[in-house]
């Protein structure tokens, strides 16, 4: 009792890139002196699939877990069993991110059904009667800078009661006209989602404008049968094989941010703007095993209770 | 010649008083006395007092007898009742002035000159009030049942630590309802503390959540009318929590090296700090709703200052646009006033987000008249013209903001912006009560002509006017505008039916009559408010208007000589029927007289004016009166009093003097100076009277009221003048046509004036009894007739007043003055003082005596040792060995040649015994037989 184990990460935000070196201190602090069968360091990253209960059905989606993807795993000892002395031990270490063979550095991400994370864990062995000491800790992996020009892809839409697909009943829908623009559907991931909304003109009052940030994963089941072989983020834009069959695609919600509320004043351009979230998006990633991607819906609530949604598909790099 | 030491004799008056009255026998209660009085013995079952007998003194009645102290005291009592009154202006002024402290350091940024929030706050709060039931919505749950994202095509909704930001408590959804607007306020000032208590327990989350929810109140429109006040409400905990976050990032960059300076740049700011500042921005960034996303984002807006140094230049614009999501008009127009507020704090240099705003506005401003807002009034059954005033306090804010140090030409671009929105009243009124006086001023004319053409849409044109009249009061318009501004300004001012409208109009455009006019144009104004207030007795309701209109006049019309004949004035004053409010304004006025008036007036018109004043004043003291209001009135009527002169007219100067007495008997301090002023009147009058012992006679009594009038320094001076005038009394003097001598006038006023001289006290800075001495002196030097034995009567007279300032309590005393003996309080140096006086005295009689053993004089030696053996006995302490001998002596100089009265030494010979039959008195036993009795051979 009353020994601590802590891993403090030398930089503030924790944020590492492929081939830099991880380095920071495994603080030990103890009122007496802590005998140890020795300490190491583990780091590890992993990719971790859960099938949807949507695509597969419940049960086999509580037990048919994809096998977690193993993308980096190394363990250093750090001291040879022995004697810490009482008080605050701080052991320096610095573990260089290499990765063996082809394998990618995925950047950390964390969605409902597909989980990279990397994590830094120190074990402390202690004897028989001793509990060993554990402890976690996550540091962020980002992905190197996509090489090539970063070219914007703006996108104009106007949305009418005539564009709207799957309405059931066209003419009970109010008249509006609603043009806009995205500043670029390829975005970085760093920077805001722009844009301008304008409501020209609607017969019924606007309850709400909203932007619906949104991720669509997609799993591979178990066919993991090139492990490693997927292609790397800046070459994903092309060809798709690997998950080809039986795989679950799912979208789900990540943030849902009100650009407008209440009824705006026609004419005048409402600006899109939002922010990526950090730890929940990542440049859009696309694997033999799996894939994310992310969309935005533009969402306008009209009164008393229309929803009318466009959808355009973000492609997220990293600059 | 041997000195005879003088010792004065122990006198108990009060004894010896006892000893000479008759005996007092008492009477029985059943025994008939003509002047006894009558008294009425009440039975318990009789409750009337009997008719008749209202002499009665009888304490039995006084229970029938209502208390007159408990029936004042009737109802509310005094503390109460200002507790009841204490409106939410003086609640929130207090608030305010504890925040001020708080928020000083930030003002510094801006100029002085600038206007602070904090001063807006309490008028807000003040005004915009509510009697409807309010509700506080805290969705402290989950939104599920919210429609925005409930109706998405998403079967699963996975809740996210994103999504649990907007939990409050878990799961917990607090809806309160029928909220007075007191328990609002109290329930948000609890959120306020809760959010510090969250800070400090370094619950972070927990108050941003706090934040979160209030910030989404703001968003809630019903009870539009307590609308501002809610953002005022709500402000001060975003501001709390702004302050919070910058502090605790501040202090991260502290503790690592030293003290950061105040204007750091972000490359000083450490990594942890700038991580932790970049976490609170992405935690705002992904709140979903935009209007507490707005708010808390602008709350912390100073904290880009950790992260780059354009941030804020960054943040400003696009927060200013992210206002344009907002589609009710009242609430955006707050969110913009709060982002210029957060901006001047912040960056005051960042003109151009004020301007983007003020742009904004007007481009959203069609919005106020369209359908949405009409039908929201509609249900919440709110009028156009009581929802309109709503929008200024948040307007007047930015434009404020914006017209601070503005250039002239920006100004006047708005103004063209804002008359080609249909020039809109609403518009107009702001930019009234923002922009420079200065600029509105000399542009008057346009300005009427705008209110006069703008369509009024629900805003009236009275407050247009009386925005335009606060500037007038403040900066001049051009010379050759001025009246035409008045006439015109007036013509629609006087057209106002409603007293309410018309009394806070006419109020602010007095004090521009007043600056520029002449006591014509005032004239002509008061005599219209009058016309104006007077029916259905409007003026009850105005009172506070009505006091400032005289008191801008009063202000401006110094010279009370042209004040008082503006006709109205005065029955202007006559409006003011409540008694409290007419003090107050008869106070101001007199005050404004004793700061203003110059020189010493007679004017009869202000007299007969002022005197109307102070009689208002004087007679609205009472028994309840407070001791220091009573000090504050008699200080003005005293001003007043002290401002009257009549120059040489001095007959006309005591009338007044007669009149005010007359009128002013309440005030004691009055009286004093009345006292005062009579007194000096009678000082410079007397030396006018030909009459030597009138004079003397009148000096004497006047020094006497002064005396009794507490006015010590006076008495002196009528004293020494009396005691200089003695020695100008001729030896004969006319009476009825013949002439007389006049020592024995002489005799008879010194007597009177050393009664008087025992209760005088001595003077602080002058010697020991020096009126007795300069008396003394003059005496001395007086010129007496050569047979006459008056001077030595006058020193046997000395003798006696000294013996009797000798004794421990004085004879008689006048009340409130502090005579010698307890001023010296039998201190022996002044007794040393007092004998040495004494001796000095008995040795000039004893030589006077000794100048009479001529055969011709031997009478009168005898009567005179005689009188001075009397004196001795009845003054002198006659233990005392020498003095005893000297009356021995005394007493057979009288008789040694024969020529005493020998019944008048047989009688006295009889006191001295029946004397030594007092107590103290057994000395006298002894004395006796050493007085032999002469008989006559």
């Amino acid at each position: 009792m009353g020994t601590a184990l802590d891993i403090k990460i030398k930089r503030a935000n924790k944020v590492y890139h492929a081939g830099e070196v991880l380095s920071g201190v495994v603080v030990i602090s103890s009122k007496d002196s802590v005998q140890h069968q020795g300490v190491s360091l583990t780091m590890e990253g992993t990719v971790n699939l859960q099938l949807s209960a949507k695509s597969v059905g419940v049960f086999e989606a509580f037990y048919n877990s994809v096998k977690p993807i193993q993308i980096i795993n190394s363990t250093i000892e750090m001291v040879k069993p022995g004697k810490f002395p009482s008080g605050k031990t701080e052991i320096p270490f610095e573990f260089p991110l290499h990765l063996k063979g082809n394998k990618v550095l995925y950047e950390t991400y964390h969605g409902v059904f597909v989980n990279i994370q990397y994590t830094l864990r120190c074990d402390m062995k202690r004897s028989l009667l001793a509990k060993d000491l554990t402890k976690t800790c996550e540091f962020i992996v980002h992905s190197a800078p996509q090489k090539g020009k970063f070219t914007p892809s703006p996108v104009d839409f106007t949305i009418t009661p005539e564009t709207l697909q799957n309405v059931k009943e066209r003419a009970l829908l109010p008249k509006f006209l609603l043009r806009g623009h995205l500043n670029s559907t390829n975005c970085v991931i760093t920077q805001p989602l722009t844009g301008e909304l304008v409501v020209e003109s609607s017969e019924a009052a606007i309850r709400s404008v909203e932007l619906q940030l949104v991720r669509v994963e997609t799993c591979g089941e178990g066919r993991a049968t090139r492990p490693g072989a997927c292609l790397s983020p800046s070459t994903a834009t092309l060809t798709f094989h690997g998950c080809a069959e039986g795989y679950a695609r799912d979208a789900t919600e990540i943030q849902n941010i009100q650009i407008a509320d209440g009824d705006v004043c026609r004419g005048l351009s409402v600006p899109i703007y939002m922010v990526f979230p950090r730890l929940f998006t990542c440049p859009t990633l696309e694997t033999t095993n799996f894939k994310v991607e992310f969309e935005v819906n533009i969402v306008v609530l009209l009164h008393p209770d229309h929803l009318i949604t466009e959808n355009f598909p973000l492609k997220l790099c990293r600059i | 010649m041997a000195v005879f030491p003088w010792h004065s004799r122990n006198r108990n008056y009060k004894a010896e008083f006892a000893s000479c009255r008759l005996e007092a026998v008492p009477l029985e209660f059943g025994d008939y006395h003509p002047l006894k009085p009558i008294t009425v013995t009440e039975s318990k079952t009789k409750k009337v007092n009997r008719k008749g007998s209202t002499s009665s003194t009888s304490s039995s009645s006084s229970s029938s007898v209502v208390d007159p102290l408990s029936s004042v005291l009737d109802g509310t009592d005094p503390l109460s009742m200002f507790a009841a009154t204490a409106d939410p202006a003086a609640l929130a002024a207090a608030m305010d002035s504890s925040r001020r402290k708080r928020d000083r350091d930030d003002n510094s940024v801006v100029g002085s000159d600038f206007e602070p929030w904090t001063n807006k706050r309490g008028e807000i709060l003040a005004r915009y009030t509510t009697t409807e039931k309010l509700s506080i919505n805290l969705f402290m749950g989950s939104e599920k049942g919210k429609a925005g994202t409930a109706t998405l095509a998403m079967s699963e909704k996975v809740r996210t630590r994103l999504e649990e930001l907007d939990d409050f408590e878990e799961g917990s959804q607090k809806e309160l309802l029928n909220l007075t607007q007191q328990d609002y306020v109290n329930r948000i000032e609890e959120l306020n503390q809760s959010l510090k208590d969250a800070w400090a327990s370094d619950q972070k989350v927990k108050a941003l959540k706090i934040v979160i929810q209030c910030s989404k109140l703001l968003s809630d429109t019903s009870v539009i009318q307590f609308y501002p006040s809610k953002f005022v409400l709500i402000t001060d905990i975003l501001d709390t929590f702004g302050k919070l976050v910058y502090e605790r990032i501040f202090s991260m960059c502290v503790d690592s090296r030293s003290v950061l300076p105040d204007h750091f740049s972000p490359e000083n700011a450490n990594d942890t700090a700038k991580e932790t500042c970049l976490n609170w921005f992405f935690k705002i960034a992904s709140i979903r709703e935009l209007i507490p996303r707005f708010y808390v984002e602008a709350s912390i807006l100073k904290c880009n200052k950790f992260l780059s140094k354009t941030g804020i230049s960054e943040c400003l614009p696009r927060l200013t646009c992210m206002i344009r999501g907002i589609g009710d008009p009242l609430v955006s127009v707050y969110a913009r006033a709060y982002l210029c507020r957060v901006g001047m704090e912040v960056a005051p240099h960042l003109k151009e987000t004020l301007n983007k705003n003020f742009f904004d506005f007007l481009l959203t401003f069609k919005q106020i008249h369209g359908d949405t807002v009409q039908n929201q009034l509609v249900v919440q059954g709110v009028e156009l013209p009581s929802y309109l005033p709503l929008y200024p306090p948040a307007m007047d804010w930015i434009f404020q903001c914006i017209s601070y140090h503005a250039p002239e030409a920006l100004l006047t671009e708005m103004m063209e912006r804002c008359k080609k929105l249909g020039n809109n009243a609403l518009l107009l009124n702001s930019v009234m009560s923002a922009f420079r006086a200065e600029f509105i001023a000399t542009r008057s004319m346009d300005f009427i002509g705008m209110i006069k053409e703008c369509d009024e849409s629900g805003f009236p044109k009275h407050l247009l006017f009386r925005s335009l009249g606060l500037n007038l009061a403040l900066a001049d318009p051009p010379e050759s505008d001025r009246l035409q501004i008045l006439n015109e300004a007036w013509k629609v001012i006087t057209k106002l039916k409603n007293p309410q409208d018309y009394i806070n109009c006419a109020e602010v455009w007095v004090e521009y009559t007043c600056k520029h006019f002449t006591k014509r144009e005032v004239n002509t104004v008061l005599a219209d408010v009058i016309k104006h207030m007077t029916p259905d007795r409007a003026f009850e309701d105005s009172y506070p208007q009505l006091q400032l209109i005289i008191k801008k006049v009063i202000a401006h019309f110094h010279d009370f000589s042209v004040l008082f004949s503006v006709e109205k004035f005065l029955p202007f004053l006559d409006m003011f029927q409540k008694e409290s409010v007419r003090v107050e304004v008869c106070k101001c006025i007199m005050d404004a007289f004793i700061k203003h008036q110059q020189e010493p007036t007679k004017d009869p018109v202000i007299l007969n004016a002022l005197l109307h004043v102070c009689k208002t004043m004087h007679d609205s003291v009472n028994a309840l009166t407070l001791e220091d209001e009573k000090r504050m009135l008699s200080y003005l009527i005293n001003g007043f009093i002290k401002m009257v002169s009549f120059g040489r007219d001095f007959e006309q100067q005591l009338s007044f003097y007669v009149e005010s007495r007359s009128m002013f008997c309440n005030l004691e301090p009055v009286l004093v100076q009345l006292i005062h002023a009579c007194v000096a009147y009678c000082f410079i009058t007397i030396p006018s009277l030909a009459g030597i012992f009138t004079r003397l006679n009148l000096y004497l009594h006047s020094g006497q009221v002064a005396l009794a009038n507490q006015c010590l320094s006076q008495a002196d001076a009528f004293f020494k003048a009396a005691i200089s005038l003695v020695p100008e009394v001729p030896k004969m003097i006319n009476i009825d046509g013949k002439m007389r001598p006049s020592e024995s006038f002489l005799l008879e006023f010194l007597c009177n004036f050393f009664s008087t001289l025992l209760i005088v006290p001595d003077h602080p800075e002058h010697g020991v009894l020096f009126l007795v001495r300069e008396l003394l002196n003059v005496i001395q030097d007086y010129t007496w007739e050569d047979n006459s034995d008056e001077k030595i009567r006058i020193y046997t007279c000395v003798l006696h007043l000294l013996s009797a300032m000798s004794q421990e309590t004085y004879l008689y005393h006048i009340d409130k003055v502090d005579s010698n003996d307890s001023l010296y309080g039998g201190d022996s140096k002044f007794l040393a003082e007092n004998n040495k006086l004494c001796e000095t005295v008995m040795a000039q009689i004893l030589e006077h005596l000794k100048t009479l053993a001529k055969d011709e004089a031997l009478k009168r030696q005898s009567s005179l040792g005689l009188s001075f053996f009397n004196s001795i006995l009845a003054h002198g302490d006659l233990r005392n060995n020498k003095l005893n001998q000297l009356s021995v002596n005394l007493w057979h100089l009288a008789q040694r040649h024969g020529c005493a009265d020998t019944r008048t030494m047989v009688k006295t010979l009889e006191y001295i015994k029946k004397q030594s039959k007092q107590p103290d008195m057994t000395h006298l036993t002894e004395l006796a037989l050493r007085l032999p009795l002469q008989t006559r051979t």
